[in-house]
């Protein structure tokens, strides 16, 4: 038995968390925020030099070849340090044309996503609709018509995943961003921005069928697990520390339990989401029917895990966390966007429960 | 990553299904009723012998004292196939759990090889005699004193909450050897005899209607000094160690327990004012967090395997497994019931709802045997996270100047 990440994916994950450490964190977030910029860009700059969007492109498309393991530890580590760069949304589109795309349509893009020249995009949200809903939007005669909104990092992208209406539920389409109109999208995330995409018969391409759109959706999960997870060891990290520092009532008020069992709460619930999160991140690597049921056990578990972090965060650093100065709202704004990311929670818990109906049947 | 047995791995599992398969094949699933005690005592204690002929006994333990001198993973191994049947073990979880496991590493030599082999054997049962009606949680505040007299000792006090003391042959017993000393340093720990003069069990009536644990008085019981486990003062050490082995024995979902296949099982049965029960979004909400809890501890469980598997230590996640499984249990089980609307609460042995309800009502107890939630989050928020430790202003007093409050 061996369930745990790879050395290798351990070595990526410490010298990830250590570059990041360095370049990116709360303040950096706050650079970009206060500035309203769509990214960071001299960041990204790096982080391409680093080689990370390049992780999970074959090596004869430019890129390095690596596996799920490697996708996770980063996401984990983007989600730790706020970084403002579009990486998520760029490993995202990988793993579409990794998934759904043609010979052509692999040679065309991922040595582009692999070395920065394109960033990607998952334009798939349409308001209320969920990922599973038929989307408004159309791709016909190679052209895409059709609103997406919010859609995380559309600003910054240079390629966009479209979902539009396909004949068994959402199909993808390949669609380059020149030319397309956009606009910033306010959210309640400022930190990496979202925008909104008007289609008007744009040039687009299909991009596999519908399964590829649900199996796409369950990889997204379990990298949103990763992030969401990331982001809570963050916040919850932070708010340890102040409560070991905080004085009330001639105490630390970490020795208080009213304090100290929500820490440990986190904790566990962090401990739990990590170990759906290592299943899901499995699954993927191996392909196995678990998938469906791993992935939406990581993302329900790793919200859950989020919310609570990142509320209780503001609620032990009292009235210092509910300014604008201090960093809990990074935590705060990051939970919602993640949880509006690919799916609510209410979804993947249904998706699980569906998942799970189908094991069961299977098995009998 | 990877769920497979490295090969020496899945011969020795190969070995154990097959023996479990023949051995075990007459162990039947049992009802919700539980079985009467003394039924359950020789059922435990037949299969135990099974086990002790076998070679499955003491896995991890080295062969000197009669263990099988195997690693971690040997016993994990044994204890997974083993619980794919229903051959049962009660009886003897906190024996060769915590007790004997604290009897062979601070007792003599010569007391291992007494006590030991009958431990393994099954012949001889152990209970652990540490909770008081004074201490429970703050397990250093006990008051069982043991007087020195030459080469014995005198025991006086009472102890509680002590689980098949009444079906038990033998005993740990922490007791208070110095009184001027603080409430940790004036501890010593000693083996007693259950059958010896003086010591009386009464059986406590439980909640959920049966008697597995007792009150147990001590009136000048006499026990050697070579059955002392550890120095004298030094109790509170040699407790550790079955606090240690407690938290691993007592982890898991309890073996059998339902889970969240007994809720959807239910669910689909179940008929309700808006349509089956199964396809109501609340219900299949519940079962999503009841999966989450169950398969994460299982999934925690794993992660923790593969550290042994390498001969590495096990994280500290470990530390969340019985906060999360004993309230999800009765979480899971109260909604169930909820579900089956009046029916949820009647009793019918032998109906699909025995062995939830029977499920809560032990949930209960679960929260509180082995370190209550409360105090599980203290550790994990102290020892975890670092967070100091809760204010013990009696710590540094001599326990005979503590003030009742
Ligand atoms: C089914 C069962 C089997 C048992 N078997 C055995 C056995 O075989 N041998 C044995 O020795 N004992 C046994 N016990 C006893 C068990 O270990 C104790 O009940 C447990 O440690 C709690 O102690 P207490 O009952 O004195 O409760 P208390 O310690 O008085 O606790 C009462 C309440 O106060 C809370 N509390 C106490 N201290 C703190 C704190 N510092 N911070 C926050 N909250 C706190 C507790 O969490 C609890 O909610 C068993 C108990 C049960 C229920």
């Amino acid at each position: 038995m061996n369930f745990d990440l790879s050395d290798d994916a351990k070595t990526l994950k410490d010298a990830a968390r250590k570059f990041l450490d360095a370049r990116a964190g709360p303040q950096a977030a706050r650079r970009v925020m206060d500035a309203g910029l769509a990214q960071d860009a001299q960041l990204w700059a790096e982080i391409v030099e680093q080689g990370w969007p390049a992780a999970r492109v074959p090596e004869a498309h430019g890129g390095l070849g690596l596996g799920a393991d490697e996708a996770c530890v980063l996401a984990e580590e983007i989600g730790r340090s706020l970084a403002p760069v579009p990486l998520m949304s760029t490993l995202a589109a990988i793993e579409a044309i990794l998934i759904a795309g043609s010979a052509a349509q692999q040679a065309e893009w991922l040595p582009k996503l692999a070395a920065g020249e394109a960033i990607g995009c998952i334009a798939w949200a349409e308001g209320a609709r969920s990922p599973l809903q038929q989307p408004a939007a159309v791709l016909e005669g190679g052209k895409v018509s059709g609103e997406k909104s919010p859609v995380i990092d559309g600003l910054a992208a240079t390629l966009a995943i479209v979902t539009v209406a396909g004949p068994d539920g959402p199909a993808m389409a390949l669609v380059p961003l020149e030319g397309v109109s956009r606009a910033g999208q306010e959210t309640l995330d400022l930190v990496r921005p979202s925008a909104k995409l008007q289609f008007e018969s744009a040039p687009g391409e299909a991009l596999g069928t519908a399964a590829d759109w649900v199996k796409l959706t369950e990889r997204l999960a379990v990298l949103s697990a990763w992030e969401a997870l990331g982001t809570a060891d963050a916040a919850r990290d932070m708010t340890v520390a102040y409560a070991k520092e905080r004085v009330a009532f001639g105490q630390r008020i970490g020795r208080y339990q009213g304090v100290k069992h929500k820490l440990a709460d986190m904790y566990v619930k962090a401990e739990l989401a990590r170990a759906h999160a290592l299943h899901g991140c499995w699954a993927w690597e191996a392909d196995a029917p678990e998938l469906a049921q791993a992935a939406a056990a990581a993302r329900v578990a790793s919200l859950d895990a989020l919310k609570l972090t990142a509320e209780e965060a503001v609620q032990l650093h009292g009235g210092i966390g509910f300014t604008w100065e201090q960093d809990c709202q990074f935590y705060y704004r990051r939970n919602r966007l993640l949880a509006a990311s690919i799916g609510s929670r209410a979804h993947w818990a249904e998706r699980l429960v569906r998942a799970l109906e189908r094991r069961n049947r299977t098995a009998a | 990553m990877d769920f497979n047995d490295t090969p020496a791995e899945a011969a020795y599992r190969a070995q154990v299904r097959a023996w479990i398969e023949e051995a075990a094949s007459d162990y039947a699933e049992p009802s919700g009723t539980p079985f009467a005690l003394d039924d359950f005592v020789a059922r435990c204690k037949a299969w135990q012998l099974r086990k002790f002929e076998a070679g499955y006994v003491g896995i991890t333990w080295p062969k000197a004292i009669g263990g099988q001198g195997l690693t971690p993973m040997h016993q994990i191994i044994f204890n997974q196939e083993e619980s794919r049947s229903y051959a049962p073990t009660g009886l003897y979880s906190i024996g060769l759990g915590m007790c004997i496991p604290t009897v062979f590493t601070h007792g003599a030599p010569e007391i291992a090889a007494r006590y030991v082999p009958k431990a393994l054997s099954g012949e001889e049962v152990w209970c652990q005699l540490f909770s008081e009606p004074v201490a429970g949680s703050d397990l250093a505040g006990i008051r069982t004193r043991a007087v020195r007299d030459g080469d014995e000792w005198v025991i006086d006090g009472q102890k509680v909450w002590t689980s098949f003391a009444h079906r038990s042959d033998f005993g740990i017993v922490v007791t208070r050897t110095d009184f001027d000393a603080p409430k940790h340093k004036g501890l010593s720990m000693f083996i007693v005899d259950m059958r010896a003069p003086g010591v009386e069990v009464r059986p406590i009536r439980q909640m959920s209607g049966g008697s597995d644990f007792n009150e147990v008085f001590f009136t000048g019981v006499r026990v050697a000094d070579s059955h002392r486990l550890g120095e004298v003062g030094e109790g509170w050490k040699v407790s550790l160690t079955t606090l240690m082995h407690e938290r691993l024995a007592v982890g898991g979902k309890p073996r059998h327990a339902p889970g969240y296949q007994a809720l959807m099982e239910l669910a689909k049965r179940v008929e309700t004012d808006s349509g089956p029960a199964i396809e109501r979004a609340d219900v299949r909400q519940r079962i999503a967090d009841t999966y989450i809890a169950d398969e994460g501890i299982s999934l925690t469980q794993m992660r923790a395997l593969s550290a042994l598997s390498r001969g590495q230590v096990p994280g500290p996640e470990q530390s969340i497994s019985k906060v999360v499984v004993a309230k999800t249990m009765q979480e899971m089980t109260a909604f169930a019931m909820e579900l089956a609307e009046a029916s949820g609460f009647t009793v019918e042995p032998g109906s699909d709802l025995d062995k939830l309800q029977s499920s809560y009502m032990w949930s209960a107890g679960l929260r509180i045997a082995g370190g209550t939630d409360e105090i599980l989050r203290n550790i994990i928020a102290e020892r975890v996270l670092g967070l100091p430790g809760d204010l013990r202003p009696d710590k540094d007093t001599p326990f005979s100047q503590l003030k009742p409050l």
